[in-house]
């Protein structure tokens, strides 16, 4: 699915990407390090990669930061404002799924909640590199590494029915990831 | 003399050299102490939920499935990486890896689950009830595990170190009572 939409991206972005910082809300660290990727040591000029100023110029919007009920209008008319075709990346843990404000009082938590994400970047904040990595795995640079994790400690015969309600069970968790 | 200037300036600015990163191509070995990813060890976890208890952003959900199985689930999307989960792990379960290429597609992606195994008391056939328990006695629960019974009996009490005459005194120790009483 990741390596179909990589393909598509390629198809549709086949040129430079434009990025629009959208910031809202956050603390400030990620944008440092948004910034941090267009200075010379890091230089993602080098993927045509430019940060225009306005959201009708761009092709990206970077999300920083949990969405606050203020800015939630705002980010969605400065999605609204991106022509399509058009990517969004949650830079950092805040615009990820919420970071450690996701059912704070007047936090929407997470950019998920305004604008459709595409891309996650964990971190708090991400490195530098990290949201190259990011980028570069829209662009379909680089493979994904991350996956879902499932250990178990015993692996012990449980009859069918015990079986099937741990299952259920285990759904109702998943849900609560969603709230 | 301006072109002097010039080719001075040239100078200056080739004298550098290139200091731009190639990073998607070429990687460069995160610093020391860096806090990546957190990596659960199935094999050393107790599910004694410290972890899940002190979480800033909550990330570690813990659930009882049925009397013996536990599930621990830890969302990525929403992890600040502090490294508290890894700090507090009484058994060392939890590692801060240096992984940070985490860009996802899906916030699944970036998911651990881990099923825990919970012995059951011989007594009464159900777990160790966490929740009467303070933060101390919750550590006990190691005792609670066939492989840590022998370990546990080397650990020493605190009063073991104290001299006779100091404990006597902290054992003869009375709070001082309101004038008048209550």
């Amino acid at each position: 699915m990741a390596a179909l939409f990589a393909r598509a991206a390629a198809k549709a972005f086949p040129k430079s990407l434009w990025l629009y910082h959208c910031n809202s809300g956050a603390c400030n660290g990620c944008d440092i390090e948004i910034l941090n990727v267009l200075t010379p040591y890091y230089d993602v000029e080098r993927f045509g990669i430019k940060l225009v100023g306005s959201p009708r110029h761009a092709d990206v919007m970077l999300l920083s930061g949990a969405v606050t009920r203020p800015t939630l209008p705002l980010v969605k008319r400065a999605y609204e404002a991106i022509p399509a075709p058009k990517l969004v990346f949650g830079v950092g843990s805040c615009a990820a799924g919420g970071g450690c404000w996701f059912d704070t009082y007047n936090v929407t938590g997470g950019g998920a909640t305004a604008v459709p994400v595409d891309y996650l970047i964990p971190g708090c904040p991400p490195r530098p590199e990290a949201i190259i990595y990011g980028v570069a795995l829209a662009l379909g640079l680089v493979p994904q590494k991350s996956a879902p994790v499932e250990l178990k400690q015993v692996e012990f015969p449980i009859d069918a029915y015990l079986r099937n309600k741990a299952w259920e069970e285990r759904n109702v968790i998943y849900k609560l990831i969603k709230d | 003399m301006w072109l002097t200037s010039k080719i001075k300036q040239i100078v200056l600015a080739l004298s550098p050299g290139t200091v731009t990163l190639k990073y998607p191509f070429v990687k460069k070995p995160v610093p020391r102490g860096f806090r990546g990813q957190p990596v659960w060890d199935h094999t050393k976890c107790i599910g004694c939920g410290g972890c899940a208890n002190h979480c800033p952003a909550r990330t570690i959900l813990l659930r009882d499935l049925c009397q013996e199985i536990r599930v621990l689930l830890y969302d990525g999307s929403r992890c600040t990486y502090c490294g508290r989960c890894a700090d507090l792990c009484p058994e060392k379960a939890i590692v801060m890896s240096p992984e940070f290429e985490l860009a996802a597609g899906r916030r699944e992606d970036v998911s651990q689950t881990v099923e825990l195994f919970m012995l059951t008391c011989n007594r009464c056939g159900r777990c160790f009830d966490m929740e009467i328990k303070n933060a101390i006695d919750k550590l006990d629960l190691r005792g609670y595990r066939y492989d840590s019974l022998e370990a546990r009996t080397v650990l020493r009490r605190t009063t073991d170190r104290m001299a006779p005459e100091a404990l006597a005194e902290t054992e003869a120790y009375r709070r001082p009572e309101k004038i008048g009483g209550l």
